[in-house]
Order: structure tokens, then sequence, then C-alpha cells
């Protein structure tokens, strides 16, 4: 079995990042101070990213688009060079051992990446050559894997035509084909059906339940709280929490989050909420709101109520959420994971 | 380097020419012919040009095609691979340094290259038959003429493949190919320059003027030619900076 690991790793892109490793924060630096042109933006997609990923663990890397997500598993699949920092796949360097690194790993992009020259079947057939299967077992595993996949019947028509989902189930099909110790699955279920998408948190435990390694990135909570045994939150870069769903979860001060919204921004009125049984912490957020984050959910509104009408002031909005990933997201950057 | 990776990938490149073979044919073999054509049979058979001109004509649209097949059957699926669809990933990934992907490909190409331009003699001289009178005296020194040849044609796709983007595969032709063609001394031999002595030593920074005349001196040597030493010196010189900068233009497009 085989674990990952990354210490202090960097990336800043002098130009757009690729499209699937998004941007992170966003440093703009003059460099060229005489020049007429724009000065190049210099965007941080990793600051100092250091993981331990035990063997065969399904991780999952939670974050909003331009988290550096995608940085991160493109630095570790060979194909982005980091700016500073070390990543090893099991006991080899990725950038400086990088074909025993490309023999222990199967990738599977946030976007299809097909082979469209090709026919489905071909596309496994071939990657298994690639990797050096013989001509009979490439065959068998391929077959097997269309089968598993339900693309028996597409098996010999040309990828160009398939629906995005199709494609997305073949990139993982073919990621899988040469037997990999450690599997990335880049967004993975983007795009799916929630039938599919079940299929799909199927197969990924079955083939975790074989000893493999699975990291794979989501912006979506309940695809990391069902899938992973463990999970790092990053935004900009950086590693904002790291734990198991429960843990994590359970992190958030309360558990509950309920968000307000009133007629009128009053300080006093958000002091007064502080001494409410249960309450943990109250912040002041933009637009008049505030967050509260309690023990209870429901059962503090007609309080929260009384305390505003006493106040003069109108409560306009309230909002209740349940101890979630959304909420430890929130509480750690005061973003919603979905902005 | 992984030699099943390697082979499987040129096993790839085979399996997808075969299944756009007459496509490739047409492409690879109209536009020579039709020069063929017109220059050789109507232009000679009309009297504008002298009956020799048939001979002379050959070798250079054997460079001309050697080249036009090496440059697009590497630029032209690279510039697609390597755009939005990233389809060349699953080679990059595949266990084998990513030189080596590159090197493939100039492989793939060199055999396209080799193959066109060995057809071309025959489905010439099939076409201006009779009055082609080809004279191959030193064997070797043809082979060895035809394989530079292809190296830099399909090296010059690589570092075409991995500079130009989609957008910008007609400005390729039109600011590289066709000046590259009209100066390459494929319709007439580098001495009839003479008259235009600064023409005469600019095309000599045109790769192709030396596969047209290397072809010529070792096809029909009684024509006036370059010294094949030069041709040889000029062929090496191009493939080992085309071939350097190609595989630099892969790396850079390959990894963010």
């Amino acid at each position: 079995m085989v674990g990952i690991r990354t210490r202090n790793l960097r990336k800043i892109y002098n130009s757009s990042p690729p499209f699937a490793a998004g941007a992170g924060g966003f440093v703009s630096q003059t460099l060229g101070h005489k020049r007429r042109k724009q000065p190049k933006p210099e965007i941080v997609a990793l600051d100092g990213l250091s993981l331990d990923i035990s063997p065969g663990e399904i991780f999952g890397l939670l974050g909003p688009n331009g988290a550096g997500k995608s940085t991160t598993v493109g630095i570790l699949t060979t194909r982005v060079q980091p700016t500073s920092g070390k990543a090893w796949i099991g006991e080899y360097d990725v950038w400086k051992e990088q074909v025993a690194v490309k023999r222990l790993i199967g990738v599977v992009a946030q976007r299809p990446n097909l082979d469209f020259s090709l026919t489905a079947l071909e596309i496994l057939v071939f990657h298994g050559a690639y990797f050096g299967l013989g001509a009979e077992e490439r065959t068998q595993r391929a077959e097997a894997l269309l089968e598993r996949f339900k693309l028996r019947d597409r098996a010999d028509q040309m990828v160009r035509g398939f629906s995005g989902g199709m494609m997305q189930r073949l990139s993982i099909a073919r990621a899988m084909m040469h037997d990999p110790q450690v599997l990335f699955l880049d967004e993975p279920s983007a795009g799916l059906d929630p039938q599919t998408r079940l299929l799909l948190w199927e197969i990924i435990r079955e083939y975790n339940h074989s000893g493999k390694t699975i990291l794979l990135t989501t912006h979506n909570m309940e695809e990391a709280d069902v899938l992973c045994q463990r999970l790092a939150i990053i935004d900009h870069g950086r590693i904002i929490a790291l734990g198991t769903p429960r843990d994590l979860k359970a992190s958030v001060p309360g558990g509950f989050l309920l968000r307000l919204r009133f007629g009128h921004h009053s300080p006093d009125l958000l002091q007064r909420f502080q001494s409410l049984a249960g309450v943990r912490e109250v912040r002041a957020t933009n637009h008049n709101g505030a967050d509260l984050y309690a023990d209870r959910g429901g059962s503090l509104v007609p309080e929260i109520a009384n305390l505003a009408s006493v106040a003069g002031v109108e409560l306009c909005d309230v909002h209740i959420s349940e101890p979630s990933l959304e909420n430890l997201f929130l509480h750690h950057t005061g973003r919603s994971l979905r902005e | 380097m992984n030699r099943k990776a390697f082979l499987a990938m040129l096993a790839r490149d085979a399996h997808v020419a075969r299944r756009n073979f007459v496509p490739l044919l047409l492409q690879t073999f109209l536009q020579p012919l039709m020069f063929v054509f017109i220059f050789g049979r109507v232009m000679v058979g009309s009297g504008y040009m002298p009956p020799e001109y048939k001979s002379l004509l050959l070798p250079g649209i054997m460079a001309l095609s050697m080249v036009g097949a090496g440059i697009w059957s590497v630029a032209m699926p690279l510039i697609g691979e390597f755009q939005f669809t990233h389809e060349i990933e699953d080679r990059l990934l595949a266990p084998m340094e990513i030189s080596w992907v590159a090197i493939e490909k100039v492989v793939a190409g060199m055999l396209q290259a080799l193959a066109a331009g060995l057809t071309v003699i025959p489905a010439g001289w099939l076409l201006l038959r009779p009055g082609v009178e080809l004279s191959l005296q030193t064997p070797l020194t043809f082979v060895g003429v035809a394989l530079l040849v292809a190296l830099f044609s399909a090296s010059g796709g690589l570092v075409l493949g991995c500079s130009v983007g989609q957008a910008h595969v007609g400005l390729m032709f039109s600011l590289v190919v066709a000046p590259m063609i009209f100066f390459g001394c494929t319709y007439y031999p580098w001495s009839a320059l003479k008259n235009f002595p600064i023409l005469q030593n600019a095309v000599l920074l045109n790769p192709l003027v030396y596969a047209s005349e290397g072809l010529r001196g070792t096809l029909v040597p009684r024509f006036p030619h370059l010294s094949l030493l030069a041709v040889l010196a000029g062929l090496v010189l191009f493939d080992v900076l085309l071939l350097a900068a190609g595989l630099r233009q892969f790396h850079r497009k390959a990894v963010d």
C-alpha cells in the first residue's frame, strides 16, 4: 500500500493557471516598472501545503473553486511543477522520479481528456499497452471495466459523441485500467446524474477495499462526508482544517449555525445574543447580518426575535443549518463553499 | 525510455493513421501530384519548359511531399491534443519520460514523411514518363539524406505543433510553410538564383533548400546542386536545432 506526502508545497503562476487548476489568492505585483503593458499578475495557487495521506485511505480535498485543489493534484501527478516544496508518492519524489511515480498512479482530471481519435474500447486497451499489460490481459480488463461502468454497448463507438457523464465514466475506467496503487479523482462526480454518482461512490469504496489509496477533490460536501475517511479543507492554497468528517463537523462551536439579517446594524443587540443559553459565538456579517454558532437551532429563534423586538430592531431573515462541513467552512473563512 | 510504452504509442499513431487513411492520402499527395502534373506534364508538353525539367522537378516534389507530410503529421495532431481537451494527457501520464513522448511523435512523423517521399517517386514517374531519368549512384547517401529530411520535417512539426494555437493554424501555413515551399528550391535548383545574390544567400536559412538540393544531388546528380557535404551539414544542423527547440517547447507545453 502506498501513501502520499507533501511538504510546504507552493505554486505561483505567472500567467493564468490552467483551467482545471483554479486560481488561489490573487497577489498582484508590478514586475517591469518601465513596461507600458499591464503588469503580469502573480497568482498564488498553493501557499505552503503539507499533507500526510496514509496508505489505503480515502482522503478528500474540499474547498471552493480556485482553492488550489487541482493544483495539488497536478503536482502530485507530475503534471504541474511546484514553485517550491516537495511531494512523494510512497517513497518516490514526485518531481525527480516521475516514471516510478507514474507507474503507481491513476488520474482522473477535472475535464474529460480522452483520446478523441479512438473508440472507448481502444482508449482502455491502448492505455493498458502504455503500461505494459499483455494483449490478452488488457482486452479482458478493458471489457470488464466497460461492463462495470455500464459502457459495454458503447465499446466500439468513437468517444467524440459521448455525453459528459459517459466521458467521465470512461475517464475513471481508464485510470483504473492499470490497477494503480493510488487513484486521483479531481471532481469525479461533477456532471454525473445522481444514479451514476452512487455507482461511482460504490466503485470508489470497492477499489479502496482492495487496499488502494484514493485522493479526491470535491466541492460537494455530501460527497466529502459520505466517502472520505479524512478530509482537508483548503482555501487560498492553505489547509484550514483537517480531520475525519465527524471530527471536523464537531469542531464547529455548537454545531448549529443561525444566519440572521436585521433591518439595521445594532452592536448592542449582538452583544445581548451572547448571553442566550447555548450560544457559543456571535459574529457580525455584512448587510446588517449576524452568524450565531450555537448548541441548538430552532428553539433559539423566539428568544432572538424577542430580544430584537425589545431593542427595536426588525428581524428580516433567519436561516438555520445543522452541523455540517459547510458550517465549518463558513466558520473558518466567513464565506460559503459555493461562493 | 520504456520500450513497451514507446511502441504502444507508435502503434496508436499507426492505428489512427490507418483509420484516416483516405484523407491522409489525399492531403499528402494531391497537391504535390498536381504540381507534378501542371509543371512536369502540361508546361513541358506545351513547350514552355524544356523536357529535362521533368527530371529536375521530381526530387524537389519529393522533398516538398516529405516536408509537408512530416510537418503536418506531427503539428496538426499536437495542436489539437494540446488544446482545451488536452487529449495528450494519457500519454504524458504513461510510465515514460515526457521527452520520449515527443520523440515518439517525431518518429511517427518521420515514418509518414519517408512513406510520402518514397511514394512520390513511382507516382511522379508514372505521371511524367517518358523522359524522367533518375540515376541513383550513391544509394547510402540518398538514404542518409532522406532520413535527415524526414527528421527535420517531423522536428519542425514538433516545434510548430507546440508553439501555434488552434486559432493560428491558417497563419502558420501562410507565414511559415508557404514561404518555406516557395523559397525552398523545390521547383528550381539553388544555382538558378545566381542572378539574385541576396535571395540566394537568404534562402540558405531555409532547411527545405538542403532537402531539395540533397535529393537532387543523389537522384539526378547531372543537374547543378549544392555539394552533398554542404547539404548533409545543413540538414544535420537544422535537425539538431529543430529537435532541441521542439523538445523544449513540448516540455513547456506539457508541464504547467
